[in-house]
């Protein structure tokens, strides 16, 4: 579509580009300088301080995948494929140490050096810098922004991940003799853990088939009133599955908490420490033991 | 809905069903007690095994059978109630407190064989 332009110093008429257009023009000027702006780019990362756990074979590395995927962002709009390779790329790095100020710190580092070279490149058309840019500002910040929310999600997808593993390993269910299950809690016990600890224990009379359990809370410092309601609940319901609990370790403390809340006794099973509960418990089983030597 | 009930040899076995309505339970209830008077039995095992929730008519219901079927000089042992509905039973206040328990049949038969063993 042709434009009259009456007075003017500018190159001779051209029609407008369209957006589309203009992002395939600096799309390809991106390629065909990507060497030169990629180096460009880690050295700038290297001034900055930027990605210090990573060696510079590994930055470069990383750098020119994260250049060709922004570039092929730019080309191509598929940002859901570029928030994959974000949380991908997290996945590696996230390992080393790698802070998010520091990935989006890079990526705004690229998005700088790129900018850079269209103004260096368009500097005598004022007018189709203008536009050029018009194109490239939101997909640069749409890029910007996807990275950052790929790197922040990979990050809370590990914490919950790792919350998950210290509350299993926190909680073990073991088998010490055939039908008799100890379950040793060792820490602060909130709400959730309890639950979770109950969940399992139950789980695990099921499946061992247990007939005893020995709970012991040497290890717990103090609880409070919901959590020795869920001890006394974990106790009931292992009932219903056929199985008796002992509980063994209470502190003082613990104890006062339980006459509080005025726990019936006689529901509860309670012996002085683990050693007491197990000889306890192998005696419900019908177990007798008998020492037949000294240690040697 | 019929609830199957097994006889073998003075024990009687009754498998409920996942969806008991509350009219199904009132008529076991009855059902249960008469067959322990016509057979002379001297346990009922009833398996929980296939319902998956409990509800507070229902536990109610089955301290009311153990009790009745206590009364005939028999024992009820409930077995296979499910570690999801054990935990919301007991969160609701539902202990089947005075009824005897155990894992599932196997549990609840050996329960009563040292239970006949010491009373013999």
């Amino acid at each position: 579509m042709a434009r009259r332009d009456v007075a003017s110093v500018s190159p001779p008429l051209k029609r407008m580009e369209e957006p589309s257009e203009l992002l395939r023009e600096l799309v390809a000027h991106l390629r065909q300088n990507r060497t030169q702006l990629r180096e460009e780019w880690v050295v700038r990362i290297t001034e900055t301080r930027l990605l210090t756990a990573m060696t510079k074979e590994e930055i470069f590395a990383e750098a020119t995948s994260v250049y060709d995927s922004y570039v092929e962002a730019l080309e191509t709009e598929a940002f859901e494929a570029l928030q994959a390779y974000a949380r991908n790329l997290s996945e590696r790095i996230i390992p080393r140490g790698v802070e998010t100020h520091e990935v989006v710190g890079i990526v705004l580092l690229l998005r700088d050096v790129l900018a850079r070279s269209l103004f260096a490149k368009y500097q005598n058309d004022f007018k189709k810098l203008n536009r050029i840019l018009d194109a490239y500002e939101p997909a640069a910040n749409r890029i910007a922004n996807t990275v950052a929310v790929g790197f922040v999600q990979e990050r809370e997808r590990v914490i919950r991940q790792q919350q998950e593993a210290i509350r299993e390993l926190s909680t073990p269910v073991l088998q010490v003799r055939e039908r008799l299950l100890i379950l040793p809690i060792i820490g602060v016990i909130d709400p959730q853990r309890a639950r979770q600890l109950t969940e399992q224990l139950l789980r695990g009379i099921r499946t061992n088939r247990a007939k005893v359990v020995v709970i012991d809370i040497t290890g717990v410092a103090a609880m409070d009133l919901t959590v020795a309601n869920n001890l006394v609940q974990t106790v009931e319901a292992s009932r219903l599955l056929g199985a008796t609990v002992i509980v063994t370790g209470l502190s003082p403390e613990i104890a006062q908490t339980l006459v509080t809340i005025g726990v019936d006794l006689g529901k509860m099973n309670t012996v002085g420490d683990l050693q007491g509960g197990i000889e306890q418990a192998e005696r419900l089983l019908g177990y007798k033991v008998e020492k037949l030597a000294e240690p040697r | 809905m019929e609830v199957p009930i097994l006889k073998q040899g003075a024990v009687l076995i009754a498998t409920f069903q996942a969806a008991l309505s509350d009219a199904d339970l009132n008529q076991l209830r009855m059902g249960l007690v008469q067959q322990v008077v016509k057979f002379r039995s001297r346990a009922v095992i009833v398996d929980v095994t296939a319902m998956d929730v409990m509800d507070s008519f229902a536990s109610r219901t089955l301290r009311e059978i153990a009790h009745m079927i206590r009364l005939r000089g028999a024992e009820t042992v409930i077995v296979g109630i499910q570690p999801e509905v054990a935990f919301a039973m007991v969160q609701l206040g539902l202990t089947l407190e005075g009824v005897a328990t155990a894992l599932d049949l196997e549990e609840g038969l050996a329960y009563l064989n040292e239970k006949f063993k010491t009373t013999n």
